[in-house]
């Protein structure tokens, strides 16, 4: 246990630090939004509605972005490798690192997501909603990634690949993370089936991502 | 025979080329009754003579989500029991699959235009299929990327049963989806019992490009095998030129 902490508490502090980008995404995620209306023009209304949209793909986006860097600098200076030989399960330490890079990567994310909102008119009331959808979702996104950053460390070029093999399978999450948000902006109960169904996502790929991601390091690295 | 026999891969070979010129005859006689029935079959009362797209378009589909399964079964066999043939079983699988994925969009459009007045809509099955067709793409992206054979196949497999997990998800949620943005869809034509008249064609198509499924996929098989003995050869060659 104290091991599974120790490597969180590295992984959290190793992204803080110089070169460890922790606010990259967070940056990323602020100019992605500042260019939308530049594409799509100044309306406020039609910004209002398409906002929770902006907001949700921006979030993929950035969540992508420092995607390849998860196992790929542990790669470099061997330390994956005394992950893989020590005594921890490979799958729990998989989901260390994944839970570290959410809070390092998502939580930013999250965290600024309200300020962003309201550069977009969403509804103040529904501020906090769309917030809490952006929480429940990233998880998913972090750990569908996570498999995709596995199976990319192995071939030794990141990057473009990774994208190419994550994003088809986020589909599901950014379908109901903007439904979700779409139905605590205009629907009567806030929080709908669609909600449910992305917290569902985000368990489901906390189980299945680390599993998938150790067997593909496992079986890449070999 | 049982399936431990074909680990040997020039049994395997010996097995294809015998069963080669029976599979590529049948499914030529196949074609060409399924053809013909096909355009024989009479016009939809609608849509007039665009429904012979259908027998092109509907087996399409099948394959290519016919594909994945054996992607998905051959990364079992790789990843389970590593069976020396199941990896080139799956990477043969992988560009044929999204041959069939992309014959299915492409006449899916050229229909679309002619039925629906554009070349493409959101709806829910032509968003599933075109997902489809991006997770083919990144499957074939992570063999191009792979420097070194069996661990393009072990990460590719992988890969492959993550998909298979996620497909019925995608699949779901995009019916979600489109429902949510277009209630009442006017496209589909399902609902609808078909007729035998053009039911007895459409098998037969089926069937025809079934075994035009597995007639390339064996072919690309033994390419695979060949060339897979042509690089170990020529590392051979290369270190005896180097000693």
């Amino acid at each position: 246990m104290s091991s599974l902490i120790s490597l969180l508490v590295r992984d959290v502090r190793l992204a803080f630090r110089v070169g460890g980008g922790a606010f990259m995404g967070a940056l990323f995620f602020l100019i992605v939004v500042t260019m939308m209306p530049f594409a799509v023009g100044p309306d406020l209304v039609l910004l209002a509605r398409i906002g929770p949209a902006i907001l949700w793909l921006g979030a993929l986006l950035a969540s992508l972005l420092a995607l390849d860097r998860l196992f790929a600098t542990d790669h470099e200076d061997g330390s994956l490798d005394l992950l893989m030989m020590g005594g921890m399960p490979l799958e729990l330490a998989v989901a260390i690192k994944g839970i570290a890079h959410w809070l390092t990567t998502a939580l930013p994310l999250v965290l600024i997501a309200p300020l962003l909102g309201m550069m977009l008119n969403v509804d103040l009331r529904a501020l906090g909603w769309l917030t809490l959808t952006l929480a429940a979702g990233t998880p998913a996104l972090t750990f569908i990634g996570l498999i995709g950053a596995a199976l990319s460390v192995a071939l030794r070029r990141g990057g473009l690949l990774l994208a190419v093999l994550v994003l088809p399978l986020t589909v599901p999450v950014l379908i109901f993370g903007v439904a979700a948000a779409n139905a605590a902006i205009t629907g009567p109960a806030p929080l709908g089936p669609a909600f449910t169904i992305l917290c569902a996502l985000s368990l489901a790929s906390l189980v299945l991502g680390p599993v998938a991601a150790a067997a593909a390091l496992r079986h890449g690295l070999e | 025979m049982p399936i431990i026999d074909l680990a040997n891969p020039t049994r395997f070979l010996n097995l294809v080329s015998r069963a080669m010129p029976w599979l590529i005859a049948t499914t030529i006689v196949l074609f060409a009754i399924g053809l013909f029935r096909a355009m024989n079959a009479p016009d939809d009362y609608q849509q007039g003579a665009t429904v012979k797209i259908m027998f092109l378009h509907v087996p399409a589909a099948w394959l290519g989500m016919l594909g994945w399964a054996v992607m998905a079964i051959a990364a079992l066999g790789t990843l389970v029991w590593r069976h020396p043939l199941a990896d080139v079983a799956g990477k043969a699988a992988a560009p044929i699959g999204a041959a069939f994925t992309f014959i299915c969009l492409v006449t899916g459009s050229l229909w679309g235009r002619p039925t629906w007045g554009t070349y493409w809509v959101w709806d829910a099955r032509l968003t599933s299929m075109l997902v489809l067709f991006l997770l083919y793409l990144g499957v074939l992206a992570l063999y191009w990327t792979a420097e070194e054979p069996g661990r393009g196949a072990r990460t590719a497999a992988i890969l492959a049963l993550v998909g298979a997990v996620n497909l019925p998800i995608i699949k779901f949620s995009v019916d979600w989806w489109n429902t949510l943005h277009q209630p009442a869809s006017v496209f589909r034509i399902d609902g609808s019992t078909i007729d035998p008249s053009i039911l007895m064609p459409l098998l037969i198509m089926a069937l025809a490009f079934t075994l035009l499924f597995v007639t390339l996929h064996l072919a690309v098989m033994r390419n695979e095998i060949l060339r897979r003995r042509v690089r170990s050869m020529r590392l051979l060659q290369a270190q005896e030129a180097h000693a």
